[in-house]
């Protein structure tokens, strides 16, 4: 039972990490009908500037975490109105190119920055637990998911009660009938970007606390997270939260069982977890769990 | 006072289907611009309103006024935000919003405080429904919502394109008396119907448009007494005519008109 709920606790952390970077995704693509492949990019981007502040300045990690959230924010709010605002109006593939070549872009800038070491983001949970009846936790996943939760819940006021929030609704719902009510709708796509950032930001910096560090191939775990989108569907917040949770748990669950049930699947078969979820899905829900778009382009 | 002069537009660089199109909304007057299927009510609608990108159209002569400025080249939200407001053809509700939501998107341009009051004193029955998700109101009362809507951003002109298609007469009936009402608190309307007999009753002023040119401008009064009108416009809705018959006589005329 205790080795459970570890699993269970490491699998919730991720998960929660999962839901930020699936949100990401998914805020951009409801907004703009483009499947952004920055993501990952953005993701190790701005967690960066949290080490920066936190480790290379030494400022308090949390305000370290918040200016990486608004850099993050900054950064996607410019790409889009530099990059992606002139392709509206053209077919989604353009650009999908152009957050492809930029992922590339941004991860080249970030390689430099980071340099090859590994990277402490500064948190202040180091290898810390905390003991509940026997069942140890990382402090630092005890804070990624309260920090998470806190993220998601603003996220969800800010849709659900702000003027910006109604009108990023509204103009994911009708573009045109939108812009006749006098909303920008090229704003409401740097809006999107700018807060997909922040996301990406946050989660990078969640990811790489207590036993974690940022490196390079920190990139490669916001990968997993399109397994979460296609999962939840394209366009469904709910999806995004749900589906990340669940590949969250049973990726660690499977990390924790499988090698002593099924020890001929391999070593580190829990990596490919989320994408065998994904295809079972698939062929069950071709949309996602929650999605209602039909998915055509990309 | 709206004033569209010469308008060209052109769709995809080569589809010309507004072709000089000249007419004029006074302040606080109800205009009504009629015209059968295709022949470019939308397409002007969307001119004076910034939605011509949106659909690969292009004005490429002419050019619109409001109060002497020229808006022809300006975006959506800054037409918007001047005092024109629409209510676009087919309703186009936010579906997945409630009807509160509906309205609070209306209001962004913040010509307003916010308040639903005036929505809520013309059309009741959104107040009782304020909640609901929009989708599942029934056609009337979507169209009360997309003109509630509308009158959220506090227009000085309201263009309506269509309101009363597919509703049963008596709800024509009360949407033409809402319009009236609307009108009578200061709102200049712009009415694009099909319904020619009752845009011309609340109507001071009417032009009908066919393949893009205006080729009736007259008063509401003149056009109702209009011979061709009554032929072609008013006595189809009376009798209840099929349009096919309708549109092959009104070929042979139109080029008596146009001629
Ligand atoms: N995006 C577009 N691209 C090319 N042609 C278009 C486009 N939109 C409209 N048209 C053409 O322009 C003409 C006028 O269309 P418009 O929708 O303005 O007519 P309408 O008078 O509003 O008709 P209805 O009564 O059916 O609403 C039609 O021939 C239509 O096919
Ligand atoms: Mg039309």
């Amino acid at each position: 039972m205790t080795f459970f709920l570890q699993a269970l606790s490491s699998g919730l952390a991720l998960g929660t990490v999962y839901a930020l970077l699936a949100l990401g995704f998914v805020i951009i693509y409801r907004a703009t009908d483009v499947l952004s492949f920055s993501q990952p990019a953005l993701m190790v981007f701005g967690a960066y500037w949290t080490v920066y502040f936190a480790t290379v300045i030494g400022w308090n990690f949390w305000v370290a975490l918040v200016l990486a959230a608004v850099i993050g924010a900054a950064v996607g709010w410019l790409v889009e109105r530099v990059l992606l605002r002139p392709l509206v109006g053209r077919p989604p593939f353009s650009a999908v190119m152009v957050t492809i070549g930029l992922d590339i872009v941004l991860r080249v800038i970030t390689d430099d920055l980071l340099g090859i070491s590994q990277r402490t983001v500064g948190d202040p949970f180091g290898l810390q637990v905390v003991n509940w009846g026997g069942v140890t936790i990382p402090r630092s996943n005890i804070a990624t998911v309260l920090g998470a939760i806190l993220v998601i819940s603003l996220l969800l006021v800010f849709y659900r009660t702000t003027k910006f929030g109604l009108a990023m609704r509204a103009a994911a719902f009708d573009q045109e009938a939108a812009m006749a009510q006098g909303i920008p709708v090229g704003r409401m796509y740097g809006l999107a970007w700018a807060l997909a950032g922040s996301m990406a930001a946050i989660a990078g910096t969640f990811i790489s606390m207590g036993n974690s560090s940022l490196s390079r191939s920190t990139w490669v775990f916001a990968l997993r997270a399109l397994p979460v989108i296609v999962l939840g569907g394209l366009d469904s917040i709910r999806g995004a939260i749900v589906g990340g949770l669940l590949i969250g748990v049973i990726e660690r669950m499977v990390g924790a069982y499988q090698p002593g049930t099924a020890p001929w699947l391999g070593a580190g078969f829990e990596q490919v977890v989320p994408y065998i979820v994904m295809v079972i899905v698939l062929l069950v829900k071709p949309y996602g769990l929650f999605g209602t778009r039909e998915v055509t382009r990309v | 006072m709206l004033d569209v002069r010469n308008l060209e537009v052109v769709y995809e660089d080569v589809i010309l289907v507004l072709k000089g199109l000249s007419l004029q909304v006074p302040d606080g007057d109800i205009v009504a611009l009629l015209g059968p299927n295709g022949a470019g009510k939308t397409t002007v609608l969307r001119a004076l309103t910034g939605l011509l990108d949106v659909h690969h159209g292009e004005i490429t002569r002419g050019e619109v006024t409001f109060d002497g400025e020229r808006i022809s080249d300006r975006e959506a939200h800054h037409i918007v935000a001047g005092g024109i407001a629409q209510v676009m053809e087919g309703r186009r509700v936010f579906a997945e919003l409630t009807v509160e939501e509906n309205l609070r998107a209306g209001a962004y341009t913040g010509r307003t405080d916010g308040s639903t009051d005036r929505v809520f004193d013309l059309f009741p029955v959104l107040a009782d429904r304020r909640k609901s998700t929009a989708g599942y109101l029934s056609g009337g009362e979507q169209q009360m919502l997309a003109i509630g809507r509308a009158l959220m951003a506090d227009p000085r002109l309201l263009l309506l394109d269509e309101p009363s298609l597919g509703l049963a007469p008596q709800l024509v009936e009360q949407i033409r008396d809402l319009i009236v009402e609307i009108n009578a608190q200061g709102t200049a309307v712009l009415l694009v119907e099909q319904n020619a007999a009752m845009a011309l009753s609340i109507a001071s002023h009417g032009y009908v448009l066919e393949t893009g040119k205006i080729v009736l401008d007259k008063s509401a009064e003149e056009l109702l007494a209009d011979e061709d009108m009554q032929e072609f416009y008013l006595g189809v809705q009376a009798g209840g005519g099929r349009r096919s018959f309708r549109d092959v006589k009104h070929y042979r005329r139109r080029k008596r008109w146009l001629s």
